[in-house]
């Protein structure tokens, strides 16, 4: 099998303990099987081979109908989708739909609260993490210990969502942008992840530069950081994604807030209005523009999945090579 | 590597580390630790007024109450029936879509099909939920309009309305959104088993079925086991977004699971004491999961965590 270069470049032979157990050598590509259509082929295989592809194109089509469904939904006229039967194409082709949703105040602040948060909570969270795993990845720190200890435990025991809530009112994060950065500022999942890749990285490398004079800030964004990017691109792009997706916060502490919504609070807060009537009326009257609350749900739903979807297949790379040393063990 | 003792010129050298750990230090007990102490809580009766320290210990009084009330042992059933039908499940259809995968006839479509069914993995479960909604739609649903065209249901279903469904759905849910993506870990793992033994087998005249129950499968057995030890701690965890964003008022019995008995008495109905009460219960039983899977492990000689 022609072994692609994994997504940790050459560094990706250091063994993790957790995937040693696993019986996993590396994060590799998908072999190709026994399956093979060149070799001798049995009756029995054919018949597999045909009951293993429909399966597998079946389940395709449950995973993506739904979504070219909305998509159709998104572009189709409000009152024309009320009579049922559009499936991949739309049939009364509008903007309307989207011309309503990004109308919306609430949608505009929600686009721009989301991408602050992804970009600054993506862009601390990593740099603190990597720093914390860089100071706990050298080896005479006589605090290595019960720092680590620290961070591990935080992993198994915490204090739950009202001694949480209180904590962050008393900080003053309630009501503030601050609560969607500060509290998922470190990771001790990534930082065990990264600190186990920096301790791949040859000591000398360090030791060389300490020599010369180098200070430990110098060590690390310089020679520590440059190295571990295979790791840093992973972890910050998982982290990317749950800040974009993440709702529960914003309804928690800034539901006071208007000026603090982000676009997945805008969409649940649509989702509600399609369960609960009195809402669902409200939409209603308004609907001389051709818009319902389905189809404009709809709409709502492909601006919050785009960026995602769009970036997506470039990145799939990265996001399955975390997945794979997501089996490291402490 | 000698150890170095802590003292004077150890503390000197070490200087900036140290200077670098400190804010670490501090951040971890203000997000993490602090909160550990509001546990206090749910031996009092909380008064916000009164605030921690001024308010009246009632003992195990809340306890008590919580294991009296009727609503909240639902609530346990409900998020450990959820948790256990969705561990069980996302692990045999991981496991499945890996193997069929892997036994697909072209390299091309196998990548095509897997890049599909990762994607639901990065969409949030309220988009997620919203697709529910629309395929499970009284009107024009996907599923109801498949169902009636098979005759398999003489009407469309409201099958958000009934709690009987409510825990498949909810299970469907998380099949659809994670199945492509817990496969991964088994994917590869399947790659790193001997292909010599595929080989051998074929030449002693195995099937390919036979090859997946005599070679694939006891190959998974490891990461199998090592991924349930891992999961059986969150199974309690599981139980939050999509019973809150699917819930109704309908199917409340069987839809309300311990994190959103939690939201509801604790935040909305401002009984912080009960609430936190709650959520202990759920961290002790979840810690103890985690112990007692790992000793099961460790007593049959497999894999254990730690």
């Amino acid at each position: 099998m022609e072994k692609k270069e994994s997504a940790f470049g050459k560094h990706s032979s250091v063994t993790k303990p957790g995937m040693a157990k696993m019986g996993i050598k590396a994060p590799a590509e998908v072999g190709d099987g026994s399956g093979n259509i060149f070799s001798r082929r049995t009756t029995g295989d054919i018949v597999f081979d045909t009951i293993n592809t429909i399966v597998l194109i079946l389940f395709t089509l449950v995973v993506v109908y739904p979504l070219i469904n909305t998509v159709a939904m998104s572009f189709n006229d409000g009152i024309d989708a009320l009579r049922g039967g559009i499936t991949f194409f739309p049939r009364a082709f509008t903007w309307k739909n989207y011309e309503t949703v990004l109308a919306k105040q609430g949608m505009k602040t929600g686009a721009v609260i989301s991408v602050l948060r992804t970009v600054i909570g993506t862009l601390t969270s990593t740099l603190c993490t990597a720093l914390l795993a860089y100071v706990l990845s050298r080896k005479n720190f006589i605090f290595k210990k019960p720092l680590s200890m620290l961070y591990v435990i935080t992993m198994y025991v915490n204090g739950g969502l009202i001694p949480v809530f209180l904590v962050y009112k008393a900080l003053g994060l309630t009501n503030s942008f601050w609560v969607y950065i500060l509290p998922g500022m470190v990771s001790a999942w990534n930082m065990l992840v990264l600190r186990t890749y920096m301790n791949g990285i040859p000591e000398s490398l360090s030791e060389s530069a300490e020599l010369d004079g180098a200070g430990h800030f110098t060590i690390f964004f310089r020679i520590i950081l440059p190295l571990s990017m295979p790791v840093i691109a992973c972890v910050s792009l998982f982290s990317a994604v749950g800040q974009w997706n993440s709702w529960f916060d914003a309804m928690l502490y800034n539901r006071m807030s208007d000026n603090l919504t982000t676009l997945q609070y805008e969409l649940m807060k649509l989702l509600s209005s399609v369960t609960n009537n009195n809402a669902n009326v409200e939409t209603m009257k308004n609907s001389d523009n051709m818009v319902t609350p389905r189809t404009m749900r709809a709409a709502a739903t492909v601006v919050t999945a785009l960026p995602i979807v769009c970036l997506y297949p470039f990145l799939q790379r990265y996001f399955v090579a975390g997945m794979t040393i997501g089996g490291v063990k402490e | 590597m000698a150890k170095l003792a802590i003292n004077k010129k150890t503390l000197k050298n070490q200087k900036t580390l140290i200077l670098m750990g400190i804010p670490f230090a501090i951040y971890a007990i203000i997000f993490c630790y602090v909160p550990l102490f509001g546990w206090i809580m749910a031996f009092q009766n909380y008064k916000p007024k009164d605030g921690m320290w001024h308010s009246k210990f009632v003992g195990l009084g809340k306890f008590e109450r919580l294991f009296s009330d009727d609503t909240f042992l639902k609530t346990i059933r409900n998020t450990f029936c959820m948790g256990a039908m969705n561990l069980v499940f996302s692990t045999i259809f991981a496991i499945l879509f890996a193997i069929l995968l892997n036994e697909f006839w072209t390299l091309k479509g196998k990548k095509i099909i897997q890049t599909v069914s990762y994607l639901p993995h990065f969409l949030s479960w309220i988009i997620v939920t919203g697709i529910c909604f629309d395929v499970l739609s009284m009107e024009n649903g996907v599923l109801n309009q498949v169902l009636v065209a098979l005759h398999v249901i003489p009407e469309p279903i409201n099958w958000l309305a009934y709690p009987k469904y409510f825990w498949w759905i909810v299970t469907f849910a998380h099949l659809w959104k994670e199945t492509g993506w817990n496969s991964i870990i088994y994917l590869a793992a399947i790659t790193s088993i001997n292909p010599d033994l595929y080989e051998a087998a074929s030449i002693d005249g195995a099937g390919r079925l036979s090859k997946i129950w005599h070679i694939t499968l006891p190959g998974l057995k490891p990461t199998i086991m090592i991924l349930l030890i891992m999961n059986i701690g969150n199974v309690l965890n599981a139980g939050f977004e999509v019973q809150y964003l699917l819930g109704n008022g309908l199917v409340q019995s069987v839809a309300q699971t311990i994190d959103i008995y939690v939201l509801k008495f604790g935040i909305s109905n401002g009984d912080y004491s009960l609430g936190t009460a709650a959520g202990i219960f759920k961290s002790v039983v979840s810690i103890a999961l985690i112990a007692i899977a790992n000793a099961g492990a460790k007593a049959m000689g497999e894999e254990s965590l730690f």
